[in-house]
């Protein structure tokens, strides 16, 4: 089981965490109820040490589960050692964008690593679908090394789906990111195109 | 009785006959509550900008404009954690301590000048964001506070005194606890500070645990400090390193205003971005993550107790897990840096993901003891008390995974900054987890509190429960879908773009705020109007104590400041 893209990892979530909630709820009222009753029995006993051991499970299996469903995350941790397809860098400075290009063209499967220095304040980089969900997001950090270069926010990311996708900063950075009547102006339409792949995702 | 005579009069509640320490208790309490209507207000405003531009929106245009929306979101948690949740724990923890230790509060004058502080420091902050629009979130991520082009300074330099103040009245109230809690007085006479040092710390839990594993006696039969004593030990603590980082962030930006009105700016520069994130969320994370939960397990071990009138169970592993708890606390705070890609690999691996994974194990340890603590007891009559907490319980049930979810390096790539974060998380952890429990405290302490006034409608205070957690949870599910959706948490959005999930979270809002008018009427009902006001009148009874014989506030007592 993998994860193509973050749109099957979110409604995946969905489900999962749905379920999850339903259930705590139910077996809380169930406890509740229960408490109040004389003859209540207890439907199932749990042994003290094997729920310690259920917790351990959930919370070190539930990272060991998404290394390896979700693409991302050992491409993040081994970036440095990955070369990409194609690399974009540009700057953020007063809630502009400096020296973004009008339109990225990125063939389906590529992986592509974008470089994003902040001049001022701290800003966020996220692509997202029409339909406003995200594809993915990092945090820009202003700051120099000590030669006065300005620190890196690179991410790598492998593109699965056709899709068109929008661009703006995901950490507020401040109330001039917008216009009075609330526009967000840091928002790129259409940024990031993404062709060749099959209707499901993949190579064709 | 007329209506009007219970409104002045309240049930049977008499101001003049309860001592200093029932009243200071009360006056932050009062004070909590107010601001929590405020801190809803404010909710709303925000949930129905979010909502957009559509018919029947009543809100006014103002409202829709980022200065002031923003206004809004930076004092929002300010007003809700310290304003209200500090102010209603740590009335409660000033009566809990010297009721639970059998001794005198250390200063009742202290305790008065803790809610004056923060009630103060709370409403210098809110005016900061009213009136000059001081707006860069409470995460004050360097140097967007000290952003002197989009702010203007006497709005940062008054928002900083406001968040000193609270500070400076949480450092007294944690002099006074520890003060309390040491004094050599009444049934700590003969002991130690050693002794009180190591049962405080839980370690004597932690050897008894040891010694039965060894087949030994146990270290001590009875440890100096009851269990819910401990927890106020441990996770004040967390709320010190907590103040102090809060304090010295403070400092910092108060220090560039200052040059900067003076016409001699300094370079913003010179600090670090991530550095100073790190800092500051070590400090801030020690909120959430450090004396939250240990604060709330602390309190369902004592409601838990208080409504079996059984002793807990398994109670040497929860005085252990305690201490566990807050060394965890000390060492999650990069799972808030994921999305930071200068943060090193191996602090969000280890800081930001398996030692988060920690609280999982912490936190189901306190609702496992506490269920079966209940359990063994049973049959258990439904009071208003038991209901809150096992809404409480719910509320951290659903919570602490969805926080657990999202503390990982690929989820966190998908879901860090939007409504998941806040919704499902942070609200359903304070509004149903964190409040049902303090309710359910409340009501415990009611009748000791106001010397057992009668509640004037146990049928509002049912109505009350459910809005507040159908409204919470249904709040909270609805953000926490849109944050799925791909929604902003601190994002502008006025056409409505998630619409229907923000129509949904602004109705369920809109029953968190009726919940608070119905508890709030309730209230007032019970104690009255004059009641109401004579709370903030002297205490004729000097009495720094609840239950015991000793009982005037010890501060020039020579010895008890032994």
């Amino acid at each position: 089981m993998t994860f193509t893209n973050s749109a099957e990892l979110l409604s995946f979530h969905w489900v999962a965490y749905s379920i999850y909630a339903a259930m705590i709820i139910s077996v809380v009222a169930w406890f509740g109820y229960n408490l109040t009753k004389k003859d209540a029995k207890s439907v199932f006993r749990i042994p003290f040490y094997w729920y310690m051991a259920f917790l351990v499970a959930g919370g070190v299996g539930h990272h060991i589960f998404t290394y390896n469903t979700i693409p991302w995350v050992s491409q993040d941790i081994d970036r440095h050692n990955i070369t990409p397809d194609a690399k974009y860098e540009f700057a953020i400075q007063n809630h502009k964008w400096i020296g973004l290009p009008k339109q990225i063209v990125i063939q389906c499967g590529q992986t592509v690593e974008f470089d994003v220095h902040s001049k001022d304040l701290v800003y966020g980089f996220g692509l997202f679908r029409q339909d406003g969900s995200m594809v993915m997001q990092m945090q820009v950090n202003p700051g120099t090394d000590v030669n006065g270069i300005l620190d890196s926010n690179d991410i790598l990311w492998t593109f699965n789906h056709n899709g068109v996708f929008d661009l703006t900063s995901t950490e507020y950075s401040g109330p001039r990111q917008y216009s009075e009547d609330g526009k967000d102006l840091m928002l790129v339409k259409d940024f990031v195109k993404v062709v060749g792949c099959k209707d499901n995702g993949g190579i064709q | 009785m007329s209506y009007i005579d219970t409104l002045i009069n309240g049930t049977n509640f008499d101001h003049k006959s309860i001592n200093a320490l029932q009243k200071v208790t009360l006056r932050a309490v009062v004070m909590a509550f107010l601001f929590y209507g405020l801190v809803a207000i404010e909710g709303m405003i925000m949930r129905l900008v979010e909502v957009g531009h559509v018919p029947l929106n009543p809100l006014p245009e103002q409202f829709f404009h980022p200065e002031h929306f923003f206004s809004i979101m930076t004092v929002h948690p300010i007003v809700g954690i310290f304003g209200s949740t500090y102010q209603l724990v740590f009335g409660a923890f000033t009566f809990l301590v010297p009721y639970l230790t059998k001794k005198p509060l250390y200063s009742v004058k202290l305790a008065n000048w803790t809610w004056i502080l923060i009630t103060l420091g709370t409403a210098l902050a809110w005016v900061a964001a009213f009136v000059w629009q001081y707006a860069p979130l409470y995460t004050l991520y360097w140097p967007l506070p000290a952003d002197t082009h989009q702010f203007k300074v006497i709005g940062g330099i008054v928002f900083i005194i406001g968040v000193a103040l609270i500070m400076i009245g949480t450092l007294g109230f944690i002099y006074n606890i520890y003060a309390t809690i040491f004094a050599r007085v009444g049934i700590h006479k003969n002991k130690t500070t050693k002794e009180l040092l190591i049962s405080g710390f839980g370690i004597d839990g932690f050897l008894n645990l040891i010694n039965k594993l060894r087949g030994k006696q146990p270290y001590t039969k009875e440890p100096a400090l009851a269990l819910p004593v401990v927890a106020i030990f441990r996770g004040t603590v967390d709320t010190f390193l907590d103040a102090l980082v809060i304090l010295g962030a403070g400092i910092l930006i108060l220090v560039y205003l200052v040059f900067d009105a003076s016409g001699h700016a300094l370079d913003v520069t010179a600090i670090d971005a991530l550095l100073y994130k790190n800092f500051f969320w070590w400090g801030l994370d020690l909120v959430a993550d450090g004396l939250v939960l240990i604060y709330v397990a602390g309190s369902w071990y004592l409601l838990a107790t208080l409504i079996t009138g059984q002793k807990l169970f398994m109670e040497n592993v929860a005085r252990a897990a305690l201490m566990l708890e807050l060394l965890v606390s000390w060492m999650v705070w990069s799972h808030h840096l994921l999305g930071d890609q200068g943060q090193p690999e191996m602090m969000k691996l280890i800081s930001g993901e398996m030692v988060t994974a920690f609280e999982l194990l912490t936190q189901g340890l306190a609702l496992f003891i506490t269920l079966v603590t209940l359990w063994k007891a049973r049959p258990l009559k439904m009071t208003m008390e038991l209901k809150y907490l096992l809404g409480g319980l719910v509320g951290f049930g659903l919570a602490v995974p969805a926080a657990i979810i999202q503390a990982d390096m690929g989820m966190n790539r998908v879901l860090h900054n939007t409504q998941w974060i806040i919704g499902a998380h942070v609200h359903i952890a304070l509004i149903v987890g964190l409040y049902m429990t303090l309710y359910s405290a409340l009501y415990v302490l009611w009748p000791l509190v106001t010397n057992n006034t009668k509640l004037y409608s146990h049928k509002l205070a049912n109505t009350h429960f459910w809005l507040h957690l159908i409204g919470g949870i249904g709040m909270g599910a609805f953000m926490g879908m849109a944050g799925l959706d791909g929604m902003l948490r601190r994002h502008l959005y006025v056409d409505g773009q998630f619409n229907p999930d923000m129509i949904f979270a602004a109705i369920f809002g809109t029953m968190l705020l009726v919940a608070w008018a119905v508890f709030l009427y309730n209230i007032i009902m019970s104690v009255g109007i004059k009641g109401l006001i004579g709370i903030f009148l002297p205490a004729k009874d000097a009495t720094a104590s609840y239950g015991i014989e000793e009982e005037l506030e010890p501060a020039d007592d020579p010895a008890f400041a032994q």
